[in-house]
């Protein structure tokens, strides 16, 4: 019997890695030869703000899940950084694909948490209208977001539009034909999207280093693209990096393959259990890498802000997660004969017959009453 | 006042119920919004859940160690106010506007039950202050709007057409399930009378069926809790580890008369000393000669793990069915300790409060037969150990001593072994001096 195994040991969290880094982890600035970035103390504390709405909303929403309001929730915690970084370097025009852990992206698409929530509450398959917001619906199916993706760009490739389109991926994916397959068609195309692969190491219960024989990065070298390893918890870099990606591709210089080095710090979704496959000591060693407690250090020392705006963030992300709370206890879900609406877009006499049929089957105050 | 009631919510997707582990407030204490209250363990996790109101608890409508039907209220919360008292669930209330059959996200339709308590037997603690034991209206207060009856829309339709009153029937269906057959009786009660004798009820599978003349042709019985947990171990482990047995007959005389001399002795007082007790001091005794008896295999690794300490898995037969909980460090103990730790572990059991960590970290297990009549088996390994010893009954057998023929009280051990590990002969080492042990614990305990 033939079994994978263990790839390189530069996958394994505690190796040294190289990538880019501009925060290092104890939140001092460092430079890199190819990402130079200028920025605001103003830009710097919007980060944050970000990341500490999407992280205290996130927790929120797992409690729902824990209290029985929403069916399932895929936590983001840890990746934060990776999402916000990215999320912030999208343009309005440009276009993104999600899977479904990637609330950051949502949140700075405009999507607000509540919307994200409604798919995981079941009241409807799909929270918002992709064409309001440049961001397509979650997807649950591994890797054929990349397919959809590549689609897309090659679709504004041939509208002659000077915009970009994004994809989520993550480590788990990167073992999906999908995945090797949108990377051909982008690469012959030279298709403007980036792959945004965050490497939170862990495929469920599966590591990365069980997947890989070598970083996953360097597998856009094979079909012909650059991919680049960024700190995914250094929001600075996931910034500098997605931005000069995304220009790559709305010049017309083709894809792009960002590995967000990261790390899933909560469940993978909240019906697994982490404890069962990792040990406690990893998960601590990236708690010091924590993404958030790095830019608030560089706030604090760098005096663009200070300990009561920090406090201030933290109260407002609780109005938010308030606020999330109220809207999900608020949304019903459809009633059972909206099944049929959905059949043909325009009135068919057979499928009238079965909605009236089915009316009379659970009585018309049922049906009606929730219509 | 308001009280509220949480109803265990769905928390893996599928489940249908939970084991409560630990409550981490008590009644009278003031709870916030996501304060954890409890633990509970389900099929696939062991999760907190988090308060989703902010009160004081009023009660704990579940104990550690029940299993709860998901969607039945697991803690009463006053919230304030001047609704009134047994307002039903935030959820419920939230859901149920009209008085549909709420299919809210995570709780199914089983909203209507109370806590199952049926795997709770003794009092391992006294329920608290003032939970009731009663199910908790959780549709009951007059203006409060009712849950439908569980059905389907064609069986409610067929009741409507024959003026049958859903709430008034009692459905026989999968989880009370009220199907077309029960409606049928309802509108015609008196087509269908009950002749049979009292029903003989039976254990399977951790559950109550009906007896044979009682219960259907043909009954189908859900595979989960006890029963998966047994049926997956098995599969996992018949078609892991390549078994392998060996057997033999032992003179177990002077284990009993040994029993019997020091069963009235103080240091034993208060505990029922078996020769179980001495079988288990027998097999640490033997793999303490034999460490790679104690091992598991670990494929992934490419390594076998030898292991010097025994986590002794004692398979007992419950009313939940087959588990194997262990006594931890069994080879540090000492005749007295054993005879203890067995009992602990038996009452636990019995109890139904074995808890998951009891069954974690068994390395060598001990499945006695013997209560049953029967004079030997050969078991199956619990996954991820190398042996598993079968102890039939000891009763009176013609033996050949010292060259004459006797009756002397006889016992058959067998040895079941992943011979990925072990071989036969590490196998038959192993059982011939437990087979020693038992011949004559006495001297082994003294000499070794």
């Amino acid at each position: 019997m033939v079994r994978a195994g263990r790839g390189t040991r530069e996958d394994a969290p505690d190796a040294q890695v190289d990538f880019v880094q501009l925060l290092s982890p104890t939140g001092e600035r460092v430079e890199h030869k190819d990402y130079a970035l200028e920025i605001s103390a103003d830009e710097a504390k919007g980060l944050y703000r970000d990341m500490v709405h999407v992280r205290r909303v996130d927790v929120e929403a797992t409690s729902l899940q824990r209290q029985g309001q929403l069916a399932l929730w895929a936590p983001l915690r840890g990746q934060e950084a990776a999402q916000i970084g990215a999320g912030r370097a999208l343009e309005p025009d440009d276009f993104s694909f999600p899977g479904y852990r990637e609330h950051g992206i949502a949140w700075c698409r405009g999507i607000s948490p509540a919307q994200s929530a409604r798919s995981f509450r079941q009241v409807t398959n799909g929270g918002w209208d992709p064409y309001e917001f440049n961001h397509a619906e979650p997807s649950i199916v591994i890797g054929n977001n990349a397919i959809n993706a590549v689609g897309y760009a090659m679709g504004v490739q041939h509208d002659g539009a000077e915009s970009a389109v994004m994809v989520c991926i993550g480590d788990g994916a990167m073992s999906q034909g999908d995945i090797a397959e949108s990377f051909v068609w982008a690469a012959v195309f030279q298709a403007p999207v980036v792959f945004l692969l965050q490497n939170n190491h862990w495929a469920i219960s599966e590591p990365t280093e069980r997947q890989s024989r070598i970083p996953l990065y360097k597998r856009a070298d094979g079909f012909g693209f650059p991919g680049v390893r960024v700190d995914g918890n250094d929001v600075f870099a996931m910034l500098a990096v997605t931005r000069a990606a995304l220009a790559r591709a709305r010049e017309g210089s083709g894809p792009t393959l960002i590995e967000a080095f990261t790390y899933r710090m909560g469940a993978h979704t909240t019906s697994d259990d982490p404890t069962r496959y990792r040990i406690l000591a990893e998960v601590e060693e990236w708690e010091r890498k924590d993404p958030i407690d790095r830019l608030r250090t560089y706030l604090l020392a760098t005096k663009a802000a200070d300990q009561a705006w920090v406090e201030s963030i933290d109260a407002e992300a609780d109005v938010a997660a308030r606020e999330l709370r109220d809207a999900v206890l608020s949304m019903f879900g459809p009633s059972p004969i909206s099944i049929f609406d959905h059949v043909y877009q325009e009135p068919h006499p057979l499928v009238d017959e079965e909605r009236a049929e089915m009316v009379a089957l659970i009585g018309a105050e049922e049906a009606g009453s929730l219509k | 006042m308001a009280s509220r009631e949480f109803l265990l919510p769905d928390v893996g997707e599928g489940l249908t119920e939970a084991e409560i582990v630990t409550w981490k407030v008590h009644v009278g204490d003031t709870v916030t919004l996501n304060q954890p209250l409890v633990d509970i363990e389900t099929a696939k996790a062991t999760v907190e859940l988090p308060s989703p109101y902010e009160g004081t608890v009023v009660a704990l409508l579940a104990e550690p160690g029940d299993v709860v039907d998901v969607g039945s209220a697991i803690i009463s919360i006053d919230v304030g106010g001047d609704e009134p008292a047994a307002a039903t669930s935030e959820s419920t209330t939230a859901e149920a506007p009209s008085a549909r059959t709420a299919v809210l996200v995570g709780y199914g339709v089983a909203t209507e039950t109370a806590p199952s308590r049926r795997h709770r037997r003794s009092a391992a603690g006294p329920p608290a202050a003032t939970a009731p034991s009663t199910p908790v209206p959780v549709t009951g207060a007059p203006g409060v709007p009712q849950l439908a009856p569980r059905s389907t829309p064609p069986v409610r339709k067929y009741a409507k057409s024959l003026h049958v009153d859903l709430a008034s029937v009692q459905g026989t269906g999968r989880d009370g399930l009220i199907t077309r057959a029960d409606v049928e009786q309802a509108a015609s009660p008196r087509t269908t009378t009950t002749v049979h004798a009292p029903p003989g009820p039976s254990k399977f599978a951790g559950v109550t069926i009906a007896g044979w003349d009682d219960g259907p042709l043909e009954e189908r019985i859900p595979v989960r809790g006890v029963l998966r947990s047994m049926a997956e171990a098995m599969v996992k482990s018949a078609f892991t580890a390549p078994h392998a047995a060996a057997w033999l007959k032992v003179d177990a005389t002077r284990t009993m008369d040994l029993v019997a001399s020091v069963r009235d002795r103080p240091a034993l007082a208060g505990l029922k000393l078996s020769p179980l007790a001495f079988i288990a001091l027998g097999v640490c005794h033997s793999a303490r000669a034999h460490p790679g008896i104690n091992s598991s295999f670990d494929d992934a690794a490419g390594e076998v793990i030898v292991r010097r300490s025994i986590g002794l898995g004692i398979a007992a037969a419950t009313d939940r069915g087959l588990i194997v909980p262990n006594i931890k460090a069994a080879d540090k103990l000492d005749l007295v300790g054993m005879a203890r730790a067995l009992d602990a572990l038996v009452a636990t059991a019995r109890a139904g409060t074995t808890t998951p960590a009891d069954m974690l970290g068994t390395t060598l297990t001990i499945t006695n037969v013997g209560p049953f009549g029967i004079d030997g088996a050969v078991p199956i390994l619990p996954p991820g150990t190398a042996a598993i010893v079968a102890v039939g009954q000891i009763s009176p057998q013609p033996w050949v001593l010292d060259g004459a023929l006797c009756v002397r009280q006889v016992v058959e051990l067998a040895v079941t072994f992943d011979h990925r590990m072990v071989d036969g002969a590490l196998a038959s080492t192993f059982l011939r001096d437990l087979a020693r042990f038992v011949e004559d614990p006495a001297a082994a305990l003294l000499v070794g």
